[in-house]
């Protein structure tokens, strides 16, 4: 065996020194229940967060098994990040009650939901399951507004501060960083999107009406009868007569939905069908959060033409 | 910074009249550049204060869903309550009994001919405080019976993977034993479940559970009972009747596949555990077991569906295997003491048993709304000794046979709320029996939205 230099061993202690800090302070991990959570607090965290992201945009995010691999990965979180309002209202409980992780239990800073953050739309005036799978707290598909986002965005960076004190100005950095970069991107898909403020559009879900509030479009027909219920050829036909008397341009479904009800639609009333990507994810280009928008907004103008 | 001011000072020593002109060209200079920059700082602090106006009106908007809420009532501390209602219809042979051939009877009820209310079941659960979570489960039966199925308290708070659970409840071993009947992929029980512990193993004691700190799922958990149900019965004592242990590990094989199997075991020490059965010559005898009853079982389960999006198609395929031994005395004697059994007298005599079985069973969504399964039943009596010979030459309950069935269904789903489902059951449970049974079941659940285990 080859003798050992002083100088190796000086520059493996210096290596050591300067792993030393990094080591000691442990990466933030944190359990994002949708793509759009774990971009973002990638996006605020950097490399000092571990992110694991439940659910990919091909899956609905109503409809999750409670999976034996999700309750391992929440057993050792320390950060929650979640819609809410009941969206994952029928796998999340199974795994918080099977993760045995204190931290991330209701009423615990590291359970952190995004919907109180932002201005529910379609809060139903009644409660009753005769209207389909309705949400008490509104609709949650709340992602589809980049200023949404932001909203979320901030209260996620100053939650992730208050967890992991010894990177709180690396957050706060960060997310300042993205913030002003993400302001920016607003204003310009905003410029772009302009020609689609009062465009008709019918959605396949009501997975849409933040970024309809948004840019402006217009909904003029569902073709779920009820929300969670599947299209069948009777609400089909009624959504094409409906169309006859308010014709639309665009019928818009989210990346995870069966393309056929939209297909069909469109071949009948004459529409454009569009599949947005709805999350990070949802499509090639959708590799970060600009990337969701770039691809949303240039997905909704090649509709048009 | 200091040394071009030394030099400054030092130029101006050496050059005075020069210096004075450059002056004040250099104060003309400063003098314009701060007009400009009062200039622009003003118009940063109009764009400044429109964008804090702006964040206020996003701040009012936001908060706006938070002050037009209802205001808290006092009922909004109740538990989510949720009711699962059920019923069918059957067409079934006329029977007297159905027992399961070759098996000591575990009390499992029977399905009834023509129509029925099955148990409609209500659940309230809620967090007590900080610390625990509380659950109920009462079932109640069609005959006017109220039943807690489960009522348990659990710790939220310990961390670590650690959670404790006390009061009755469903026992973690296997994999069916935690779901409810209105859970089942099938209107009627297995064969194993129903030979093994009648409905499922319910534990009157404490459970506590530990998740692994791995990617990889893995769970132990352990738990000490009273042994109130079969095959245990609860001997009156300051000890625990009923011993369990548990292991399951599971995941993902890829983002459309995951799994869990496990491994779990039961003690449970009978005192007087009666039974009602038939001799040899189909003669009614009853009887009692003392002893040492042991039940391994291993499960696994395996779900399917196209990149995780169960909504369209998915498959869920699901089998458990188990093998008991149970050694002791077992009595028997006439159920009627006017019609004299192989027992009459009274019977007593060393009872020891190896026995096994397994199902296995497949359902899948082939498009929404509708589902299609199919479930194999096989139980191996094995080896069962009673008063040193074949305990099926004295009781034709344990007679060598070994039972199995075979059962078809459909189920429509028009909400995750509702299930109507067809059966098609070929029942060869009792020797000398084929039965062709068919069943029509509903099932609707009411009320907070339930989430369902893997």
């Amino acid at each position: 065996m080859k003798p050992t230099s002083p100088l190796t061993v000086r520059a493996a202690l210096l290596a050591l020194a300067a792993a030393l800090p990094a080591a000691a302070h442990a990466d933030l991990k944190i359990f994002a229940c949708e793509p759009e959570w774990g971009a973002l607090a990638k996006e605020i965290g950097g490399t000092h967060v571990n992110v694991y992201t439940a659910t990919t945009a091909m899956q609905d995010p109503h409809r999750i098994e409670a999976r034996p691999s999700l309750i391992a990965r929440a057993r050792s979180a320390d950060l929650l990040a979640c819609t809410g309002a009941e969206l994952e209202i029928g796998w999340l409980p199974v795994i918080l009650a099977q993760s045995g992780n204190a931290a991330i239990q209701a009423g615990q800073p590291g359970q952190f939901f995004a919907a109180p953050h932002v201005a529910m739309l379609e809060k139903p005036a009644a409660l009753d399951r005769s209207a389909g799978d309705v949400h008490a707290d509104g609709n949650p598909h709340i992602q589809t507004d980049p200023r949404n986002i932001a909203r979320v965005g901030e209260a996620l960076a100053a939650r992730m501060a208050a967890l992991d004190p010894a990177e709180a100005a690396g957050y706060r950095t960060r997310w300042a960083d993205f913030s002003a970069r993400w302001n920016a991107a607003i204003a310009r898909w905003e410029k772009e999107a302009a020609p689609l403020r009062g465009v008709p559009v019918v959605v396949q879900h009501k997975a849409f009406p933040y970024l309809q509030n948004w840019l402006g479009l217009k909904e003029v027909a569902v073709l779920e009868p009820k929300p969670g219920v599947e299209p069948s050829l009777a609400s089909l036909a009624a959504v094409k007569a409906k169309l006859a008397a308010t014709p639309a341009k665009l019928v818009l479904r989210a990346a995870y939905q069966p393309a056929r009800p939209s297909e069909w639609i469109a071949a009948q009333a004459g529409l454009k069908a569009v599949a947005l990507p709805f999350t990070v994810g949802g499509d090639a280009q959708s590799g970060d959060l600009f990337g969701l928008f770039d691809s949303t907004v240039s997905k909704l103008l090649a509709g048009l033409h | 910074m200091l040394r071009p001011a030394l030099l400054a000072a030092a130029l101006a020593a050496a050059f005075p009249a020069h210096a004075d002109a450059d002056l004040d060209a250099l104060r003309a200079e400063i003098k314009e550049m701060k007009s400009t920059y009062e200039a622009r700082i003003q118009a940063l602090e109009a764009r400044l204060q429109q964008a804090e106006a702006k964040t206020d009106s996003v701040a009012a908007q936001a908060a706006q869903p938070v002050a037009s809420a209802e205001p808290t009532r006092s009922n909004s501390f109740n538990p989510d309550i949720s009711l699962i209602l059920q019923g069918g219809y059957a067409h079934l042979e006329d029977r007297a009994d159905r027992g399961i051939t070759g098996f000591l009877p575990s009390g499992a009820s029977a399905p009834e001919r023509g129509f029925s209310l099955g148990e409609s079941e209500l659940v309230l659960s809620a967090s007590v405080d900080p610390w625990f979570r509380g659950f109920l489960n009462a079932v109640l039966g069609a005959d006017d019976s109220i039943g807690i199925e489960e009522a348990w308290f659990q710790t939220t708070s310990l961390g670590h993977g650690l959670s404790i659970k006390g009061g009755r409840f469903k026992s973690g071993i296997g994999y069916q034993n935690e779901q409810h009947p209105h859970a089942w992929d099938f209107a009627t029980n297995n064969l194993v479940y129903d030979a093994l512990f009648g409905e499922g193993y319910v534990q009157d004691g404490l459970q506590i559970k530990w998740l692994a700190p791995t990617d990889l799922f893995l769970e132990f958990g352990a738990e000490l009972g009273a042994g109130g149900a079969f095959p245990s019965t609860n001997n009156g004592s300051n000890g625990a009747n009923s011993v369990a242990l548990f292991g399951h590990v599971g995941g993902d094989f890829d983002a459309s596949n995951s799994w869990r199997a496990g491994l779990s075991w039961l003690q449970a020490k009978p005192r007087n555990r009666s039974f009602e059965g038939v001799d040899i010559n189909n003669v009614g005898v009853t009887g009692d077991f003392s002893g040492t009853s042991r039940t391994w079982l291993a499960d696994f389960v395996w779900k399917w569906a196209p990149d995780g999006n169960s909504t369209q198609q998915n498959f869920k395929f699901a089998a458990e295997v188990f093998q008991r031994r149970e050694s002791g005395l077992l009595n028997c004697d006439d159920a009627d003491a006017t019609d004299p059994s192989a027992c009459s007298g009274g019977l007593a005599g060393d009872y020891a048993t190896d026995q096994s079985g397994f199902y296995a069973q497949g359902a899948f969504q082939f498009m929404p709304r509708w589902r299609v399964g199919y479930r194999y039943d096989q139980l191996f009596r094995g080896d069962a000794q009673f008063a040193g010979a074949d305990a099926g030459t004295t009781l034709g309950t344990l007679a060598d046979y070994d039972p199995k069935r075979h059962s078809l269904m459909l189920d429509y789903n028009p909400s995750e709320f509702t299930r109507i489902r067809l059966q098609y059951t070929l029942d060869k449970a009792q020797q000398n029996v084929d039965e062709n049974q068919f069943f029509v079941q509903y099932i609707y659940s009411l009320g907070s939205h339930g989430a369902h285990a893997f």
